[in-house]
């Protein structure tokens, strides 16, 4: 599944409420990195639709959410499982590296 | 096997990009995945930059960098490098999309990466309160107070960018004097936002879950402060990234790549380096330009003489 863009309103069923491991991207348009990132996070989406999914804040928008979690960088990937905030990336990386950092997160199979 | 590769895309590895293509060597720049554009991406305006006089964004100038490289007939690949090879005739160099690619002379601009303050905290509250991109976070300090540490014209530019949204603006500099330009400094004297805080240095970071201040000591006295604070933005300086290459060609006693007099010639025939990773004084977009120029011309020399 490609990444979903959430909203205040959404965001408890689209990412407190999954069963899946979330990576929430808190994104601007003004932001250079975030861009470069994005389709980093689609492709993780896609190539892990099952095990991941992608939800994608923008912090103009929703600024509550930004601030409920305290969102001082951009782009900051917020790793959910269960509900909870696991792990917190801040910066554009590669694919492979932002996966290194999730697989011990990830059921093992 | 290609006749050259050039890994990095800030202005070194595109200068290069430009006269190795005019020189019909054909090519490949692996340009970073999440990074390519190199420092400049994450600047506002250029000034000093020649040919442009009425200044320019960062960003644009890398965008006419590539254009430009791109005109000549350089091949652009947007991956990283993972690992190399490069002490042999035929150099390897393999991606983090996985291929393997041969090349007869290799041009490493890597550039710098931000240095960190080494505190404890430091990474947890990176995102939260502590950053190193004034252009990316400084939106979310609307009417906060927030400090930039540094005396360098990175942390004078930041400082004077972050005025338009925050309410008060500390330079915190370990001297009593700056190292950044008279007109950068000269800039943030004359901003009524900006106060300097002198002879100090961040001795801690504290925050539970988001920063919310530092505790100072002078570099003098040794005496210790505290300042409340929402924001910490980093401009300290950069280290040469050389991680790639460390165990093959040889380094400064800094961990820059070490390069023969003026030439861009390391240890390795083949091998050369251009920009901020063999550059601990000037560190300039035209520098590091420059110096992708010569990184080309040598790499022609070496290839034609084979």
């Amino acid at each position: 599944m490609a990444a979903i863009e959430a909203t205040q309103d959404s965001f408890d069923q689209d990412v407190l409420q999954s069963d899946q491991l979330v990576i929430v991207d808190f994104w601007a348009e003004w932001c250079g990195p975030c861009r470069m990132v994005a389709p980093v996070l689609d492709e993780i989406a896609t190539e892990n639709a099952g095990t991941i999914k992608v939800v994608k804040v923008n912090v103009d928008n929703e600024g509550q959410l930004a601030m409920n979690y305290n969102v001082t960088s951009i782009p900051l990937l917020g790793v959910f499982k269960n509900g909870e905030l696991v792990k917190q990336l801040v910066g554009a990386r590669p694919k492979a590296a932002i996966m290194q950092e999730i697989a011990e997160l990830l059921p093992s199979s | 096997m290609r006749e050259v590769i050039i890994i990095g895309s800030g202005p070194a590895g595109y200068t290069a990009a430009i006269y190795a293509a005019r020189a019909q060597l054909n090519p490949l720049m692996i340009a970073s995945s999440v990074e390519p554009g190199g420092e400049l991406m994450k600047t506002t305006e250029v000034e000093n930059y020649p040919g442009f006089p009425e200044g320019l964004m960062g960003p644009d100038l890398m965008a006419n960098f590539q254009a430009q490289a791109e005109r000549f007939g350089t091949e652009i690949m947007f991956d990283d490098v993972v690992e190399v090879d490069l002490t042999g005739d035929v150099k390897i160099v393999k991606t983090g999309g996985g291929e393997t690619l041969e090349a007869k002379a290799v041009i490493i601009s890597t550039g710098a990466a931000y240095r960190e303050l080494g505190l404890p905290r430091e990474k947890e509250l990176s995102g939260h309160g502590v950053s190193w991109c004034a252009t990316c976070d400084g939106f979310f300090f609307r009417e906060k107070t927030i400090a930039v540490v540094g005396g360098g014209d990175s942390a004078m530019e930041e400082a004077n960018f972050l005025t338009k949204f925050a309410s008060k603006v500390y330079v915190i500099h370990r001297r009593d004097s700056l190292k950044a330009s008279k007109i950068m400094q000269q800039r943030a004297f004359d901003n009524e936002k900006i106060e300097f805080v002198w002879n100090s240095a961040i001795a801690e970071l504290k925050g539970d879950v988001k920063l919310e201040g530092v505790v100072l000591e002078n570099t003098e006295t040794g005496e210790k402060s505290d300042l409340a604070l929402d924001g910490l933005f980093i401009a300290i300086g950069n280290d040469p990234r050389v991680d790639l290459v460390e165990n093959q060609v040889e380094l400064s006693p800094e961990r820059f790549i070490k390069v023969d007099g003026r030439s861009s010639k390391t240890s390795l025939p083949g091998v050369f380096a251009a920009g901020d990773v063999i550059d601990p004084t000037y560190r300039q977009a035209i520098t590091a330009a420059g110096s992708g120029c010569v990184a080309a011309l040598d790499a022609e020399h070496y290839l034609s003489s084979k």
